[in-house]
């Protein structure tokens, strides 16, 4: 395990918004997004600076998801604005297949096209979007799977591969785009315990490598650990944010505090 | 203990294995001869039998009409091969405009929605008639078109439209994060489907796509409506020269000699389709 190269402060309890000198790299100001005529986010304020891993945490359908896709331009948002690396990417005249490639994304499950080998999945995007030649996206790839110790899962298809290796391989995949930030929705929740860590393993060492980060989760524990931030979601709005050894050690929002207690309760703190 | 070495445990159960295998090969064998020779003897003693002998299973007519026959089906092997091409890519464009979404394909997604109620809706056999008939009395030429390529046309048609809705429910079966997971790469919408979606659906949709070519592949008979010399009418002119229909049987069985190889395949595709699934790690 990488000790990590970034120096990071999580003791100092700093207010909201962009903490440190560094550069931030992916700003959602004032996100709104609606379904039909129901708000799931409602005015979500955040920012993601270079090097840094923000958490998400809050209960199942206070739209952590959501915020995700939208963060990714995979969705319309509502209103707000979203800027990366300045530019505001909410903008409907920006390219959007361009910005997406300027993010990773891994979610839940069913990430990996299943008609194509482990190593065509993780080629494809740099092949058909970013133009590297053939042999050369192969082998970034076998390295990147090396990285992720899959080497010897280059010709397997995804079905052959047990869960946590599939994410695995589902996180070399957006990390061979060499992506600005990486968003991870819960990769973890699908996955029986025992793989749990082996996944964790590799997002805390992509952290430790400088990678930026905006990630929803479980795994308060991982959490606590690895992140810079953590915000907490409730009900669609940022219900408390710091970090995470405030956040989770010390909550001072009643939500926080019960959301807290029950996960606690369910023993996954 | 290795795999190359089994256990006297394993060597036994496999043993046991193979006798019960054996046995149930024999017992298949025995009930299927005791199967054909009962049902054999329940229509040969039937009343009716000497005269549907002679005038269903002529042998004397069969190899006569035979060659005529073959003939007319490579007629029908030749027009079944263009139009499952034909077919296949029409429906494929049909279906993708149906999954078009936005305001601005509105026109074409209608266009194809029309197009699928019309020719679903119309019976093939009156789509013949109207396209065999109905098109020439437009004249558009002074010639004669020939009717086997508006037999070709009416039943890509009416294929398509049926085809198209099997793509459709492909497309709309591959889970929504596989578009999801494609677009967050930076893949276009176009490069999505090409690369992404259409892959897996057409795998999908490989065993019905395979039943439909078996339909197709009798219902090319149709054509000789029109009257396109093809097995169907082959056998139409030999039964009517020898006052005895062993010809249609002659072509009825060499349609169904025909789908067999296709039916056979369609099980396979399905079989392994299913097996895929199953093997299919939940994530
Ligand atoms: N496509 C959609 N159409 C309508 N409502 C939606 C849609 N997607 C999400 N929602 C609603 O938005 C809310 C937030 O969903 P979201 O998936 O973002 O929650 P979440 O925090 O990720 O939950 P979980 O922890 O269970 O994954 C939910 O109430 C959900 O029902
Ligand atoms: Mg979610």
């Amino acid at each position: 395990m990488p000790s990590g190269p970034v120096a990071r402060d999580t003791s100092l309890d700093l207010p909201p918004g962009p903490r440190r000198s560094e550069e931030v790299v992916l700003d959602v100001r004032g996100l709104v997004k609606a379904y039909d005529d129901t708000a799931v986010l409602r005015g979500i304020d955040l920012t993601v600076a270079e090097h840094e891993v923000v958490t998400l945490i809050g209960s199942s359908g206070s739209g952590k998801s959501t915020l995700l896709r939208c963060a990714g331009v995979l969705e319309p948002i509502s209103d707000g604005q979203i800027l990366l690396d300045g530019q505001d990417i909410s903008d409907p005249r920006v390219d959007a297949d361009g910005v997406r490639a300027r993010f990773g994304v891994v979610f839940q499950a069913f990430n990996l096209f299943p008609h194509m080998t482990v190593l065509d999945n993780i080629t494809l995007a740099p092949r058909v979007v970013h133009g590297v030649p053939a042999k050369e996206a192969r082998q970034r790839a076998e390295a990147l799977l090396d990285r992720v110790g899959l080497a010897d899962k280059a010709d397997a298809y995804p079905d052959r591969l047990s869960g946590g290796q599939q994410q695995r391989a589902a996180i070399a995949r957006a990390i061979a785009v060499e992506p600005r930030v990486l968003l991870l929705d819960e990769i973890t929740s699908a996955l029986d315990p025992e793989l749990v860590g082996e996944v964790l393993a590799l997002v805390r060492e992509l952290a430790g490598g400088g990678a930026t980060i905006l990630m929803a989760t479980h795994e308060m524990g991982f959490a606590k650990q690895v992140a810079d931030h953590v915000v907490f979601l409730d009900q669609g709005v940022v219900c408390e944010e710091g970090p995470p050894a405030r956040v989770l050690g010390e909550p001072t929002q009643p939500r926080t505090q019960e959301f807290l207690r029950r996960v606690i309760d369910a023993g996954r703190l | 203990m290795t795999l190359e070495q089994p256990t006297p445990l394993e060597l036994s159960r496999r043993s046991l294995r193979a006798r019960r295998s054996r046995r149930s090969t024999l017992t298949a064998l025995a009930s299927t001869l005791v199967f054909a020779t009962v049902l054999y003897l329940a229509v040969t003693s039937a009343p009716g039998w000497p005269r549907t002998q002679a005038t269903f299973l002529n042998p004397q007519v069969a190899w006569e009409s035979l060659p005529k026959i073959l003939e007319g089906l490579w007629l029908n092997i030749r027009v079944l091969a263009v139009a499952a091409v034909a077919t296949l890519v029409l429906a494929l464009v049909v279906a993708l405009l149906r999954t078009l979404r936005g305001p601005v394909f509105l026109p074409l997604r209608l266009l194809a929605t029309g197009f699928v109620d019309l020719f679903r809706g119309i019976p093939l056999i009156v789509l013949l008639y109207l396209i065999g008939f109905g098109v020439p009395a437009l004249r558009f030429t002074d010639e004669r078109i020939n009717p086997v390529y508006l037999g070709t046309v009416a039943l890509v048609l009416t294929y398509a439209a049926y085809v198209s809705e099997v793509f459709r429910a492909g497309i709309d079966s591959v889970h929504p994060s596989q578009r999801l997971g494609a677009r967050s790469l930076g893949l276009s919408y176009g490069q999505s489907m090409k690369l992404v979606v259409l892959p897996q659906a057409v795998r999908r949709v490989t065993p019905p796509l395979l039943n439909d070519f078996v339909a197709m592949q009798k219902d090319v008979g149709l054509i000789s409506l029109l009257g396109p010399l093809d097995a169907v009418r082959a056998a139409q002119i030999a039964s009517q020269s020898t006052f005895n229909f062993t010809p249609y049987v002659v072509a009825a069985l060499l349609f169904v000699l025909l789908s067999v190889p296709t039916a056979r395949l369609a099980d396979w595709a399905s079989a392994r389709a299913t097996r895929r699934e199953q093997s299919g790690a939940a994530l």
